[in-house]
């Protein structure tokens, strides 16, 4: 037997290599851990939240942290803790379901762009110029105040918010990708344009999407918090941390902890998801894995 | 450099004239009758018809956008529809105070942010490089009116340093810097973040290049690396991208104007927008896109002047 058969060698795949790297990063480890349980507290907030979000208790107004209520009540004498949990709801879905959104369309917007070249090109590069002239808290006020304060609008307005931004991205990535030899040679053969956008294009585009994707959650929920707390968000009663803070600032000199924890929450989830992305953003890249 | 300059100048105008005519197009997709706003919703159509006679709005869409663009061009704003105060007043008043708000976090953000991020790069894995990342870190996580709050629970109400209303006056000086500091400290804060995790990463690039190890192997002083080699080169991204900042910079002065009640454009805009006032909204939208054309065009001619490929050719 020669040495060589004694030792046993396995081909290690790109995608354990990248999960190594992953979680050898324990920043980004722990942003993944704390987006997961933010995720699971919206989920199941009918069974973790230990009141109802909207019942009032009068006697207890503006209560202070106590055993019955965890984290204090507001003006209404509704539990804080409660609301927070509800509220993780609203926050993850405009701000997951819009950046899908915007990446799906933007995404797709970039490659038309980036593939197609000419006059289709700089139409959409000049509009998504156009867009981004706005800072991104004006436009969505200004197309929020237009379209009306409710969950579906704001994501929709988040999302139109987002588009460009993945359009360029993806506009620039496509350009230095569509020169590559592997490219050329599909295009040689006479695959189609679908065809090697989705499966040449696409699948190397992937890993800086899901970077983007993953730090802009967090823009996107905190435009939504600015929103709700100029009372452009999802109507009261309705519990969403915007409102919270909002609310709590009427009251702040007797009853800081109302926005001191509803604030707490939105900066505890907009971290995870800047931590996470920075990590994600390491394991993608080649250069930062170790290879 | 100065055909650089010119054209430069000159390309704006086209730039703002689309923005601005996204502008015309949003406000007036805003639901409802701007006259039917101003008037209240018990008023005669015949009151209601002559107000939109007065205000231009019977007349075709292409006409009102030439009207638009025209008055803008001379500078008229035209009245609120609320209180029949004209506009370009308002915003001369409040202007002052957003451009001293930004212009401060912009200072602060660059005078603490870079040399922050320059220590950081210089000393890896230090006790600054770490309290950098953290900082940066927490700086672009948190919402700018949530600090806000937090600065004002602590410098306002549990030790009363500072006031936590408005902005005081012009005429003294005192007052208006003890009104700015909490609000320019928000985000002056935030801006510091971003500036020092980027100068932070440009750094390290630079520090990475081949002319560095060169410079080094020729035996070079470290401080004349740093500075003569390393700064220059680093400064060109952090200027670029810290003029992209300072545009998301006046979305969130306006939070932070919100929060600390001070007079500004954002506080005229959303109060514009809660009234219903499309006067005002139309014309506090215009200025905020002819400062944003402007903040691009000042970081172009920046780095046209730092950037050396730019300045000599």
């Amino acid at each position: 037997m020669t040495a060589k058969e004694n030792v046993k060698s396995r081909e290690i795949s790109e995608g354990e290599r990248m999960w190594s790297a992953f979680l050898r990063n324990r920043t980004a480890l722990a942003g993944g851990v704390i987006a997961v349980l933010i995720v699971l507290v919206g989920i199941f907030a009918p069974w973790i939240a230990p009141y109802d979000p909207l019942a009032q208790d009068s006697y207890y107004r503006l209560a202070g942290r106590s055993v019955k209520h965890l984290l204090g009540t507001d003006d209404f004498g509704r539990d804080v803790l409660s609301r927070i949990i509800w509220g993780t709801r609203i926050s993850l879905i405009i701000g997951i379901c819009s950046v899908v959104a915007g990446l799906i369309v933007g995404t797709l917007m970039g490659m038309v762009a980036g593939f197609l070249r000419g006059k289709t090109e700089t139409a959409i590069m000049r509009l998504t110029d156009v867009i981004m002239c706005f800072p991104d808290l004006i436009l969505a006020i200004a197309v929020t105040a237009a379209l009306g304060a409710n969950l579906l609008n704001l994501i929709l307005t988040i999302a139109l918010v987002m588009t460009p931004r993945f359009a360029r991205l993806s506009h620039g990535l496509i350009l230095s990708l569509r020169e590559r030899d592997y490219v050329v040679a599909a295009q040689a053969i006479g695959a189609g344009v679908p065809r090697i956008l989705a499966r040449h294009i696409f699948p190397n585009i992937f890993g800086e999407l899901l970077v983007a994707g993953t730090l802009w959650t967090g823009v996107a929920i905190r435009l939504e918090a600015n929103l709700a707390f100029i009372g452009l968000g999802v109507q009261p009663p309705t519990p969403t941390w915007g409102n919270m803070i909002r609310e709590g600032v009427d009251v702040l000199i007797n009853a800081p902890w109302i926005s001191v924890f509803a604030g707490l929450s939105i900066l505890i989830t907009i971290l995870s998801f800047n931590m996470l992305g920075d990590g994600v953003r390491d394991m993608v890249d080649p250069r930062l894995r170790g290879d | 450099m100065f055909s650089y300059v010119v054209r430069r100048i000159l390309q704006s105008i086209p730039i703002l004239l689309v923005v601005l005519t996204l502008v015309f197009v949003v406000v007036r997709v805003l639901p409802g009758d701007p006259a039917v706003a101003a008037l209240g919703d018990y008023a005669s159509k015949e009151a209601v018809n002559a107000l939109r006679e007065k205000m231009g709005l019977n007349a075709p869409l292409w006409l009102q956008y030439l009207r638009f663009i025209g008055d803008i061009a001379r500078g008229e704003l035209g009245a609120s529809i609320i209180t029949g105060y004209p506009v370009a007043k308002q915003v001369a008043t409040v202007l002052p105070h957003t451009l001293l708000l930004t212009m401060s976090a912009i200072i602060l953000g660059y005078l603490f942010g870079v040399p922050l991020g320059i220590s950081a790069a210089v000393r890896r894995n230090s006790f600054v490089d770490y309290f950098n990342r953290v900082f940066s870190l927490l700086g672009l996580s948190v919402p700018a009116f949530y600090l806000g709050i937090l600065l004002i629970l602590l410098f306002s109400i549990k030790i009363p340093l500072f006031p936590v209303v408005g902005a005081g006056e012009f005429s003294n000086l005192k007052v208006l810097l003890r009104h700015l500091f909490l609000p320019a400290l928000t985000l002056g804060l935030l801006m510091m973040a971003y500036i020092t995790r980027m100068s932070r990463s440009s750094i390290l690039n630079i520090l990475g290049e081949d002319y560095i190890r060169t410079a080094r192997a020729k035996g070079v002083a470290e401080n004349r690396v740093l500075y003569r080699h390393v700064l220059r080169n680093a400064l060109i991204p952090i200027v670029a991208l810290g003029g992209l900042y300072a545009v998301v910079l006046i979305g969130s002065s306006v939070m932070v104007e919100i929060v600390f009640s001070r007079p500004g454009l954002g506080t005229l805009m959303v109060g514009a927008i809660k009234q219903r006032d499309y006067t005002t909204l139309q014309s506090v939208m215009v200025i905020y896109t002819i400062i944003v054309v402007l903040i691009n065009l000042l970081t172009d001619l920046i780095y046209g002047l730092v950037d050396p490929r730019i300045k000599y050719n």
